[in-house]
């Protein structure tokens, strides 16, 4: 163990001495062996140093499980549109027309006019019964300018217009930045409710520990989903609150339980028995040594909570008990309104867009929780 | 080297550092939640014992004894059922000579835990994995406020070089899993050693380790312990570790300290009887050697409520009458400096 | 290697008389892993005899236990067999298919796992489990009758009250729970019993006894076992031959009286040294320096090399192999003849 060890001077030849050297994982500056200068290195050059280095370690861990992977090109790919968004609307985008609240187009379209029952092709052809509406006069077979509201998809507007005018693209890109902001609100509430409540409770114990945990299992028998219907209907609801919402009700309940007893297991590990024997205090041993440890679960978890985040958005949206602008929930809530909810083989991209949106979102910030997992649980690692 | 060990530090020689008397430590033997329980585990119970400046003392006995127990106790990680535990004074300003540490309040803690300190058994878990070696070691000084973050690194990377991991640059921003056990276990005994304690207690530090990696860092605390004339309490199991580490060694069975003596003394001329047995079911690593045959009786139980006669009495084939007739036998000096807790000695 | 086994059945005495029951005969064996390919096993041979007790030695990681699981074949996925034959009876068990294979696991070589004893199944009797795994191994049912005559019987010979074989783990003590253990091993009535650390979590007298009781088993029945373990003053009580192992490789094997009075290799000699006894000399000196290597990148010639104070070019450069010494001892070290002046230097430094 002690360092280069040399044979004594019996033997014929030194030899040498290359599995005793200490190996520097590259976070020492080279030649730089002994060197004072490696010990008072500057602070935070060093914990950047130090983070980087365990960053990468994870990193090749993540970087196994290919669904994380996936998870995480699915996320980026969400975060380019997000960003796409406000560029497209300062260059290319008209505001009149992009705006995905206020913008509006309807193009002209040439079709015939065919009785009810025989219209097959959407497209060019028109049913006499909506046509009437327009023009009284108009018989089968006339060519008919229409307005179209909801447009097809077009060059012009590639996934089409809403049922209200609006480009549906402009609307899904803008709709990416609420879902990431509430997400992230959501999430981060989360892991700070959880974590410092989970680590407090396993610490202390006793009547502490009774009172967190039975508040907790209160919160999670409460159903998500019909406790936010129920809020949305009686307070007036915005992306921020929802976010703070879901983040307090996942994180007073379910996340404080798992992180709790990740804790407890922090605790009993001698480790802490050393920082108490070192006099540190309650508030520096659950800061310093338990919630560090129970971080990584955490942020696990926060994965977790941002995919029910976005999915709780879009379920008060649709009922309409959100107050946003626009979102993803509202672009479906306008379809159901407007009663296209049901016609989606011909009105897909009223529905498919911003629902797959959510799904897919979701889903990458899933499969990015999955692939943590076998970061932060090794027990699951292959051997 | 061995003879360095019983030269003690003059200026204080003919006081004991640390004074342990009628320590106690009875847990609840839970029975559900309502249930007010009357039954208690006696894990220790009453144990006495000196250790002189810079000396160290072996607890060695069963698993299940108490020697753990007690160790948790002498640095407060368990809270003292009974009795007391009495530390020299290093600055006479409060006039007095000891001070009971198991009663101490706690603004005097902190004061206590510079003076105090443990080493644990488990290299894998006793330092915390998400912190540096730097970290590690500097926690106790950090705590205490000594010095400047500069003043602690190079107090961090001087303790380095003298535990062996050197240089220390090479380990000092360094993380636990990037370390070897043996490793670990040094950062641990610097991490103990940085604030200049007077006290260690050692819990089974080498019986995780590797034989060959056991006896450096064994090496290296008796080095260590001179260097900064510290007193251990050596807690094992190891009758031969014990052996190596320390001057006098006691024999715990079931809470109560059955015999103390000279390590030399204890292992050629054991009196108890379960000292007698400890010793001979010790292994040694000499096929020629013929082992004396010391058999006891039955096997270890739990000393829950424990009637208050002696302790071995149920597993002594010599148990007499003098045993069935009185309470546990008390810790008597039966020859010089050699103690046993037995009638028939 | 053939040159153990030549050595073994030639020339000098076998201390049992006992014939070659197994053989181990240049097995290298290699883990994969996502460093690299980890050397755990690097060319051991060695012969069993009939009715003989052999010591396996090493630090953690030196490849005791995996020649152990190699024997009965029983080694993780990612383990690959590079080389070398494990013959019993002159079978090559490693050329089996898997199916035969199990004829032979427990029937004829059985094993006492390291912490076997706290792996009891708590809803099922001990008498339940080891009937359970003679009827597993046997391939018919056991009538009760027969499970409770022979289960009984196994009680007695390692020391548990036959009464005890309808309780649960629980009621067992540790040290029961390993009599136990070593119950099931015998319950097939193997040939061979490889003990892996048989007492290691077990207080000193409950392993005293234990170990005796192995003892007597071993000579009433005429068994042999394979015992493996990190302790050398364990290994001195019950062994007759002792094979000291480094970083996978078998660098002594010996008769157990002549490697603990004279050992002709350096590794040998520095870990007797470093192990700390109630009797004898209180300290010795000249530890181990260093810590065993990386067996994805094993260093070249002689593996202890890097450690070992009698090293020299050639170490490094050429592969030592195991040959007679002295007495009935093989040592692979180029220099062997040289191993007691570390006895000299430890002395004059005391």
């Amino acid at each position: 163990m002690s360092v280069s060890q040399q044979p004594p001077e019996s033997a014929n030849a030194p030899v040498g001495t290359e599995t005793m050297e200490p190996d520097h994982q590259g976070y020492l500056p080279p030649g730089s062996d002994g060197d004072a200068d490696v010990v008072h290195q500057n602070r935070l050059v060093l914990r950047w140093k130090l983070f980087k280095r365990s960053f990468k370690q994870n990193w090749s861990l993540f970087a196994d499980s290919k669904i994380g992977l996936l998870g995480l090109a699915i996320i980026f790919v969400f975060a380019l549109m997000g960003i796409a968004h406000p560029i497209l609307m300062a260059t290319v985008w008209e505001d009149a027309i992009y705006d995905p609240v206020i913008g509006y187009d309807a193009p002209q379209a040439e079709k015939t006019v065919v009785p009810d029952a025989e219209l097959t092709d959407p497209q060019t052809e028109v049913a006499l019964s909506s046509a009437l509406l327009d023009n009284p006069l108009v018989q089968p077979g006339d060519t008919v300018i229409i307005s179209e509201q909801p447009a097809n998809p077009s060059s012009k507007h590639l996934l089409g217009t809403d049922p209200l005018g609006r480009d549906v693209l402009s609307q899904l890109l803008f709709g990416t930045r609420a879902a990431f902001a509430m997400g992230v609100i959501a999430a981060i509430v989360t892991v700070i409710f959880g974590t410092v409540l989970g680590s407090i409770a396993a610490y202390y114990g006793g009547w502490i520990d009774g009172a967190v945990m039975r508040t907790a299992d209160l919160f999670l028998l409460i159903p998500l989903i019909p406790v936010l219907i129920f809020i949305g209907g009686l307070f007036k609801v915005g992306l921020f609150s929802l976010g703070l919402l879901i983040g307090v009700l996942s994180g007073l309940g379910p996340v404080a339980i798992v992180l709790k007893s990740q804790a407890l297991s922090v605790k009993v590990k001698p480790f802490i028995d050393a920082a108490k024997v070192a006099g540190g205090s309650d508030f520096r041993i659950i800061t310093r040594h338990i919630i560090p440890n129970v971080l990584p679960l955490s942020f696990l978890y926060m994965m977790f909570t941002v995919t029910a985040a976005i999915a709780g958005e879009a379920t008060l949206s649709f009922f309409g008990l959100l107050e946003v602008d626009m979102s993803w929930g509202i672009m479906i809530h306008t379809a159901q309104t407007q009663g296209y909810l049901l016609r989606g083989t011909d009105f897909w991209w009223l529905l498919l867009p911003a629902g797959g949106a959510v799904t897919l979102l979701s889903a990458g910030f899933y499969l990015v929780g999955r692939g943590l997992d076998e970061v932060v649980n090794p027990r699951l690692r292959a051997r | 080297m061995s003879d360095d060990l019983y030269t003690t530090s003059t200026a204080t020689a003919n006081k004991p550092l640390i004074k342990v008397e009628g320590l106690k430590k009875l847990f609840p033997v839970d029975k559900g939640l309502f249930r007010r329980t009357d039954e208690y585990i006696h894990a220790v119970d009453g144990v006495d014992f000196e250790i002189p400046h810079g000396q160290s003392l072996g607890l060695v006995g069963e698993s299940g004894c108490g020697k753990s127990t007690t160790g948790r106790m002498l640095v407060r990680l368990t809270e003292a059922t009974e009795g007391r535990i009495l530390l020299h004074s290093d600055d006479a300003s409060d006039g007095e000579e000891y001070v009971d540490v198991a009663h101490i309040d706690r603004s005097k803690q902190k004061a206590f835990r510079k003076r105090v300190q443990m080493i644990f058994q488990d290299p894998y878990e006793s330092l915390n994995p998400r912190r540096t070696v730097f970290d590690t070691i500097s926690e106790p000084m950090a705590v205490q406020g000594l010095a400047s973050y500069k003043e602690r690194e190079d107090a961090v990377a001087e303790l380095l070089e003298r535990v062996g991991l050197s240089p220390a640059s090479a380990y000092i921003y360094r993380y636990p899993h990037e370390l070897s056990g043996g490793q670990r276990q040094r950062v641990a005994i610097a991490r103990a050693l940085i604030i200049n304690p007077k006290f260690v207690v050692a819990d089974e530090p080498t019986s995780m380790l590797d034989v060959s990696i056991r006896i450096s860092i064994m090496e290296l605390m008796l080095k260590l312990g001179i260097e900064f004339d510290v007193s251990y309490l050596y807690i094992t199991h190891d009758l031969a570790v014990a052996r190596y580490m320390c001057d006098r060694i006691a024999v715990m069975y079931l809470g109560k300290i059955v015999e103390l003596a000279p390590t030399e003394e204890l292992l050629s001329n054991p009196q108890h009887p379960y000292t007698k047995a400890l010793i001979s079911a010790v292994p040694v690593p000499d096929p020629k050697f013929e082992r004396p045959e010391v058999e006891i009786l039955g096997s270890v139980s739990k000393p829950i409520n424990p009637p208050p006669l002696c302790r071995f009495i149920e597993r002594c084939p010599w148990a007499a009458d003098v045993c069935h007739n009185n309470q546990h036998p008390p810790l008597e000096e039966k020859s010089k400096d050699h103690y046993v807790a037995c009638y028939l000695v | 290697m053939s040159a153990i086994t030549g050595v073994s059945s030639d020339g000098r005495p076998d201390l049992r008389q006992g014939d070659p029951l197994l053989e181990v005969d240049g097995l290298i064996m290699n883990y994969e892993t996502k460093e690299g390919d980890v050397s755990a096993v690097q060319d051991v041979s060695f012969t069993l005899h009939k009715g003989e007790a052999l010591g396996l030695v090493g630090e953690s990681g030196c490849g005791k236990t995996s020649v152990a699981l190699s024997l009965l074949r029983l080694l993780p996925d990612n383990a690959n067999y590079k080389a070398g034959e494990i013959r019993l009876n002159g079978t090559d068990l490693l050329a089996l298919p898997e199916k035969e294979m199990r004829t032979h696991r427990w029937r004829d070589i059985a094993m006492v796992f390291q912490g076997a004893m706290n792996a009891w199944n708590p809803v099922y009797t001990v008498g339940e489990q080891i009937r359970e795994a003679m009827e597993t191994h046997f391939d018919h049912r056991v009538t009760d009758e027969e499970a409770r005559v022979k289960i009984s019987e196994l009680f007695e010979m390692v020391g548990l009250d036959p009464q005890m074989r309808t309780r649960y783990p629980h009621e067992f003590s540790g040290g029961m729970r390993q009599r136990a253990v070593i119950a099931m091993a015998l319950s097939c009535d193997p040939q061979v019993i490889i003990a892996d650390e048989p007492t290691t979590a077990l207080d000193v007298i409950v392993q005293d006894r234990i170990l005796q009781q192995l003892k007597d088993i071993q000579d009433n029945l005429g068994m042999s076992i394979i015992y493996i373990s990190h302790d050398l003053a364990v290994i001195a009580e019950v062994t007759e031959r002792i094979g000291i192992m480094y970083a996978g490789k078998l660098v002594e094997i010996g008769p157990t009286e002549e490697v603990y009075a004279k050992s002709w290799h350096p590794y040998s000699q520095l870990l007797l040294s470093s192990t700390p006894s109630i009797r004898g000399p209180r300290r010795k000196f000249a530890p181990l320096e260093g810590e065993p290597p990386n067996l994805v990148d094993p260093p070249s010639g002689c593996r202890f090399h890097p450690r070992c104070p009698l090293a020299t070019d050639k170490c490094v450069e050429m592969e030592p192999p195991l040959e007679p010494t002295q007495g009935g001892d093989q040592s692979a070290c180029w220099h062997w003849e040289r191993v007691p002046e570390l006895d000299e230097t430890r002395e004059a430094s005391a």
